[in-house]
């Protein structure tokens, strides 16, 4: 931090933005008498994270319910009581992780052992199916760094960065200068592929409409083209065979293409079929140039819990610790299918909002048992909690590591204090495992 | 948007249905009308607001949310992802009926239970 005297306020320089997984690291915070002031180079939303922590009625005292009614209690009394509901669960779960710290991911991984349950990130509702595609056939993929030097063609397929990851443009695809694209975005081209013309289509160089479910078969017929076979089809997924011959020139003839793909191919009928056949394209075109790919991860560390299960349990989500051992099961293990059969009979919450990013059946299931939820806000989520426990924001109240979407760790510092007598999600979770194995 | 999913700004921003203006025209819906939009796994009222990421004839976009949510569907076909895309839907004006706040439809759906 520097002192700024013209403003009289301190400076935090080379601030991680804690929004999506483009994970900013250029971010100035404005910071007077612990308050912060003014956020400079985040986007929109960025900066309404940092000024979120100012939010009216945040809650900085723990809740219990008691007959019906949420009543203020302490952190103690909360603990013990989280604990008490996790220790008498036979099968309980344990979801969220992608907006906390990998330190707090290490805790509730240990809590989960402890307890036998299921734990699994925010990951299954988002890259989940690019996970299963990628245990399948691999990921050739690279850094951002490199895309920003490197890359002259660049693909968003099934994606909207300029709403969801708003400075991803900017600061690594199409409009920064790099290392080999010295003129910016004049040397880069832009092809966007989706089933309407979004935001992002519409500065692309080129925008490609697919029919909606079909871009299963549209990689499969620009693969056949950049293979060297005949298309079997006029059309195929709303996009003519001439057109599909022309895309697959174009991309076998750049010197450095990426495909960035989003919930348009994770999310549609195919799902993971989507992906291993979009991965299979990248493989293939790099007989000819090269080429990587990439998930548009969305919570800024929602790719950080991926990686701590994977160091811990060999796995990146959905495991389930019932047996005494880590198992993997995606549509078993997984959180909405573990809720939609009824088998958890409570839950733990952490960094995340399933209440309102969650199937109707899969809250009716969480609605009817003992829940815990760990979070700055009040959210959908909290309104439905028997326990909750607020914490600070990591990477503005606390510190924390984080990797942004391309597996690159970096540490997301404090900036300010957070409210007296709150604290972080890591120290919460640590103090219920530790209540957890107290006397053990 | 990063702001209190209990505010009403999330409620404006979330609780709406982007469609086509040729199919709010066929169906007799204008901008920001309430609409009931309904699947086999429920139903919801939302307000209608023409697409500004269009044209996408024949579909509809309701934002990720409690709103959503209360239509999408179960099952996972063995992958964890739950059907949050390409849903079947009927869509018919409500002008009658309320949109609900986030509190609202978490308290009535949910805790009723």
């Amino acid at each position: 931090m520097q002192e700024s005297l013209s403003k009289r306020c301190t400076v935090a320089s080379d601030v991680v933005c804690p929004f999506c997984g483009t994970l900013c690291d250029d971010i100035e915070v404005d910071v007077k008498d612990n308050k912060i002031t003014d956020v400079r180079h985040a986007c929109r939303i960025g900066t309404a994270k940092f000024f979120s922590v100012l939010e009216e009625g945040r809650p900085t005292k723990p809740l219990i319910r008691k007959n019906g009614v949420m009543v203020e209690t302490t952190v103690d009394t909360a603990v013990k009581k989280a604990a008490e509901i996790l220790k008498k669960s036979i099968r309980p779960l344990l979801y969220g992780w992608s907006s906390t710290s990998c330190e707090a991911h290490a805790h509730g991984i240990a809590i989960a052992e402890e307890v036998g349950g299921v734990i699994d990130g925010t990951t299954s509702v988002c890259h989940g199916p690019s996970v299963l595609a990628i245990q399948d056939v691999g990921c050739p993929s690279c850094t951002l760094a490199e895309v920003k030097n490197r890359a002259d063609l660049v693909i968003y397929w099934g994606c909207n960065p300029m709403h969801a990851h708003p400075r991803h443009l900017s600061r690594y695809t199409i409009y920064p200068r790099g290392y080999f694209r010295e003129r910016g975005h004049q040397d880069r081209e832009l092809i966007v592929i989706d089933v309407r013309k979004t935001d992002t289509a519409k500065i692309a160089n080129k925008f490609i409409k697919v029919d909606y479910g079909r871009d299963y078969e549209l990689l499969g017929a620009i693969r056949a083209a950049v293979n060297g076979n005949e298309i079997n089809a006029e059309v195929v997924g709303g996009v003519t065979k001439e057109e599909i011959q022309k895309l697959a020139e174009k991309l076998k003839n750049c010197q450095f293409g990426v495909i960035f793909f989003g919930m348009g191919l994770t999310m549609t009928s195919a799902k993971h079929r989507n992906i291993d056949n979009a991965i299979c394209l990248t493989k293939d075109l790099n007989r000819h140039t090269k080429f990587s790919i990439m998930p548009m991860r969305g919570h800024y560390n929602v790719t950080g819990f991926g990686e701590v299960l994977t160091w811990q349990t060999g796995y990146p989500y959905a495991v389930d610790f019932s047996t005494g051992y880590p198992r993997y099961n995606p549509g078993e293990t997984s959180a909405n299918d573990v809720l939609q059969r009824g088998e958890a009979d409570a839950a733990l919450i952490v960094a995340s909002d399933p209440v309102a990013h969650f199937p109707r059946k899969s809250v009716e299931y969480l609605a009817k048992m003992p829940l815990i939820y760990i979070g700055p806000h009040h959210t959908p989520t909290s309104l439905l909690a028997d326990v909750f426990i607020p914490s600070t924001f990591v990477g503005i109240e606390t510190g924390g590591t984080a990797y942004r979407m391309d597996t690159v760790p970096l540490y997301a510092k404090k900036v300010v204090d957070g409210p007296k007598g709150v604290l972080s999600d890591e120290e919460i979770l640590e103090r219920i495992y530790k209540e957890i194995v107290r006397g053990k | 948007m990063e702001i209190s999913k209990l505010s009403d700004e999330y409620t404006k921003a979330t609780a709406i249905c982007e469609l086509d203006s040729e199919d709010m025209t066929q169906l007799g819906i204008k901008d920001g009308d309430n609409v009931k939009v309904s699947s086999v796994a429920g139903s919801v009222i939302v307000k209608a607001r023409n697409a500004t990421q269009g044209p996408h004839k024949g579909m509809a976009f309701i934002p990720m949310g409690p709103w959503a949510n209360s239509i999408t569907g179960t099952g996972s076909d063995s992958t964890g992802m739950p059907p949050f895309k390409g849903i079947d839907v009927k869509i018919e004006e409500a002008k009658a009926e309320k949109v609900l706040s986030a509190r609202e439809l978490i308290k009535e759906v949910y805790r009723g239970i």
